[in-house]
C-alpha cells in the first residue's frame, strides 16, 4: 500500500465504531442464564456432586460402558455391511432388486427405532422356534426363538438393520458421486463391473461416505440408549439399576450423561482428523500415515 | 494364430481389416443416432471422424468397444463380435467377463480423461494390466515407466491427475490405454476439452503412435492433423458415412455440398 499522494485531513478524523446494542443486550442475557444455570449446579443439593464422583467409576457403570460400546461397534459394522450392500442393490439395472432395496431403506429407516426394537424382542410371539428341515433328510436343526433372541442379540438385530437403512442412503449418494467417466474408462480397460466398483467406485466414494458415516456413529451410540427398555445391560440400564434402589436418580442421570459426552468428545475429535483426511485439498498430498499426522501437527517440511 | 472363422468370408470383411462395420443402427428411445454405418479400417492405418456435433460420430466410436448396445448391424474388431457371440446364425449376448476380455483388446482415449483420479499416474497404468490380464506387479511397473517416458512424462509417475496439467493428464491417458496393449486405439475428441496450448503436445503423441504403426480411430476437430496424420478421412453427418476418402484430397475437393460446408465451418 502506497501513502496517500494528499496527505491532510484524510489522516485526522476519528473512527466511531458502530454500537450493536442487541449484541450487547444478548451477551447480558447469555451471561445470566449461564450463572443460573452454574450456581444450581454448585449449590442445589439434588445434583450431590461427590455422589456422582462416587459411581463414576462404579464397576457396574463400567460394564454398562462397555457393553454400550460394544453395541454401538458391532451394530455399526453390521450397519454399514448391510447398508453397502442395500445401496448396491439399489443401484442394480434390475428392477425387483432395486425396489427390494428402496422398500427395506423405507421401511427400516422410516419405522421408530424404540418400536423395532420392542418388536425383534418380542419375535417369539411371531415365530415360536426356527428349523432347517430338508425333504427326504428330515429336520436338521431346531432352535427356540427365546433361547438366541436374547435381549442383547435382539438390540444388535433392530438397531442394525434400522441404521444400515441410513447407512445404504449415505453409501448410495456417495457411489452416485462418482463421475460416470470413472467406470466408462475402467470398461474400456477390460475391468469387470465387481473389478470397477471395489477399485475404482468404492474408493472414490470413500470421501463422500466417511463424514456423515462419523455423524452417524454418534448418534448410534445415543441410540443405543434405548435398549435400557428391553433390559440389556447398557450404561443406562446400569445407572437405572443403582438409582432405582438408592434413589440418587440426578446423580447417577449426571455420571452416565458424563461418558456419553466423554465418548462423543472422543469420536467427535476422531471424525474431524478423518474428515480432514478425507477431505484434503483438491491437491492431493499423498495418503501415508505419516502424512497424515504430518500435516495434522504441522511437522511436515516444505521442499 | 486360431483360423478365422468362416464367417467373415460370407460377410465380405477384408483380410486386413481391424474395425469393421456394417449397417450400424443405434437409438436412444425415439431418437435414432446411427442410421447404418459402413466402415472398414485396415490394420495399421489411422482413420480421422469428422462430422457436426449430433452427426453421432462419438457414439459410433462408443459402439465399437460396446460402451454403447447396438440396435442394428454388424460391428467387428479383428473378427470379433465384442458383445455378442455369434452361433447358429444367432447372436448370444456375452457374459461381463467375456466382454471385459474383448474390450481390454480396445483402448479408448476420452474426451474428459477420466484417469483414476484415487491413483497416482503409475498406479493408472498399472491397475488394469495386473488386475485385468494378470501380469506380475513389477513387470506391469516397467511397463508402465517405460510408456511414461514414451508420452514424455517419466518424472511424473508419483503424480496424482489432479496435480498434472490437462494435456498431461491426456498423455497419461493415452499411455494408460497403451498398457494393455491394444489392437486398436480409440480417440474420442482427445483435445477439445485442453487449452489451445496443450493441444500440441498431445497431438505430437498421438503422432508418434501413428507412426509405429498403431491402428488408430480418432474423432477430431482438428482438420490439420487429421490431414498429416489421417490414412483415411471419413465424414458423418446424421448418422451416416456421408463422405470418405484421402484426407488431402477430401479437404481440397469435398465432393458432397454437407461436407464442403462443413469443411468451410472449420477450416
Amino acid at each position: 500500500m502506497s501513502r496517500s499522494a494528499h496527505p491532510g485531513p484524510v489522516d485526522t478524523y476519528t473512527v466511531v465504531p458502530l454500537r450493536h446494542y442487541g449484541l450487547w443486550i444478548g451477551t447480558v442475557i447469555s451471561l445470566a442464564i449461564i450463572c443460573l444455570i452454574a450456581k444450581s449446579l454448585i449449590t442445589n443439593p439434588v445434583f450431590d456432586w461427590p455422589i456422582a464422583g462416587k459411581y463414576l467409576l462404579h464397576p457396574s457403570i463400567m460394564r454398562g460402558l462397555g457393553q454400550t460400546l460394544l453395541l454401538t461397534v458391532t451394530i455399526m459394522f453390521l450397519a454399514i455391511t448391510i447398508g453397502t450392500i442395500v445401496a448396491i442393490m439399489r443401484l442394480s439395472p434390475s428392477t425387483i432388486l432395486n425396489a427390494f432395496a428402496g422398500a427395506y431403506i423405507w421401511f427400516f429407516r422410516g419405522a421408530p427405532a424404540l418400536i423395532q426394537l420392542i418388536f425383534w424382542f418380542n419375535l417369539s410371539m411371531v415365530v415360536r422356534e426356527v428349523s432347517i428341515t430338508l425333504p427326504f433328510v428330515g429336520t436338521l436343526f431346531t432352535a427356540k426363538t427365546n433361547d438366541f433372541m436374547t435381549p442383547f442379540v435382539s438390540a444388535v438385530v433392530a438397531l442394525s438393520l434400522h441404521e444400515a437403512g441410513y447407512m445404504a442412503e449415505i453409501v448410495r449418494a456417495g457411489i452416485n458421486s462418482v463421475g460416470k467417466g470413472q467406470t466408462e474408462a475402467a470398461g474400456s480397460l477390460g475391468m469387470t463391473r465387481r473389478m470397477t466398483l471395489w477399485r475404482i467406485t468404492l474408493p472414490q466414494a470413500m470421501r463422500f461416505i466417511v463424514p456423515p458415516t462419523g455423524n452417524e456413529t454418534i448418534n448410534l451410540l445415543k441410540t443405543t440408549s434405548l435398549v435400557t427398555f428391553i433390559a440389556v445391560n447398557d450404561l443406562l440400564y446400569s445407572a437405572q439399576a443403582i438409582y432405582a434402589r438408592t434413589f440418587e436418580t440426578i446423580p447417577l442421570l449426571m455420571v452416565v450423561m458424563f461418558w456419553y459426552l466423554f465418548v462423543v468428545t472422543i469420536l467427535s475429535i476422531g471424525q474431524y482428523f478423518i474428515e480432514r483426511y478425507y477431505g484434503r485439498s483438491d491437491i492431493d498430498q499423498g495418503r501415508t500415515l505419516g502424512r497424515i499426522l504430518g500435516d495434522t501437527f504441522k511437522t511436515r517440511n516444505r521442499n | 494364430m486360431a483360423p478365422k472363422p468362416s464367417y467373415l468370408k460370407d460377410l465380405g470383411v477384408p483380410e486386413d481389416s481391424i474395425v469393421f462395420a456394417r449397417g450400424v443402427r443405434k437409438s436412444f428411445g425415439s431418437l435414432e443416432v446411427l442410421r447404418g454405418v459402413d466402415l472398414n479400417v485396415p490394420k495399421g492405418t489411422v482413420a480421422c471422424i469428422i462430422g457436426p456435433s449430433g452427426s453421432g460420430k462419438s457414439t459410433f466410436l462408443r459402439c465399437i468397444n460396446h460402451l454403447e448396445e447396438l440396435s442394428g448391424g454388424i460391428l467387428l474388431v479383428d473378427g470379433e463380435f465384442i458383445g455378442y457371440d455369434l452361433r447358429n446364425g444367432k447372436l448370444y449376448e456375452v457374459r461381463d467377463r467375456v466382454l471385459c476380455k474383448r474390450r481390454s483388446n480396445i483402448g479408448m482415449v476420452f474426451q474428459s480423461f477420466n484417469l483414476f483420479s484415487h491413483m497416482t499416474a503409475l498406479e493408472n497404468l498399472t491397475e488394469a494390466p495386473i488386475r485385468v490380464k494378470g501380469v506380475p506387479a513389477n513387470e506391469a511397473k516397467d511397463q508402465a515407466y517405460a510408456l511414461l517416458k514414451r508420452v514424455g512424462l517419466a518424472d511424473k509417475a508419483e503424480f496424482y491427475p489432479r496435480q498434472l496439467s490437462g494435456g498431461q493428464q491426456q498423455r497419461v491417458a493415452i499411455a494408460r490405454a497403451l498398457a494393455m496393449n491394444p489392437k486398436v486405439l480409440l480417440f474420442d475428441e482427445p483435445t477439445s476439452a485442453l487449452d489451445p496450448e496443450l493441444v500440441g503436445e498431445v497431438l505430437q503423441v498421438m503422432r508418434d503412435l501413428a507412426k509405429s504403426g498403431m491402428t488408430m480411430i480418432v474423432v477430431t476437430h482438428e482438420i490439420g492433423f487429421a490431414r498429416e496424420v489421417g490414412d483415411d478421412l471419413i465424414f458423418m453427418d446424421n448418422g451416416v458415412v456421408a463422405e470418405q476418402g484421402v484426407p488431402k484430397e477430401m479437404i481440397a475437393s469435398p465432393k458432397s455440398p454437407r461436407t464442403r460446408e462443413f469443411l468451410a465451418s472449420v477450416c
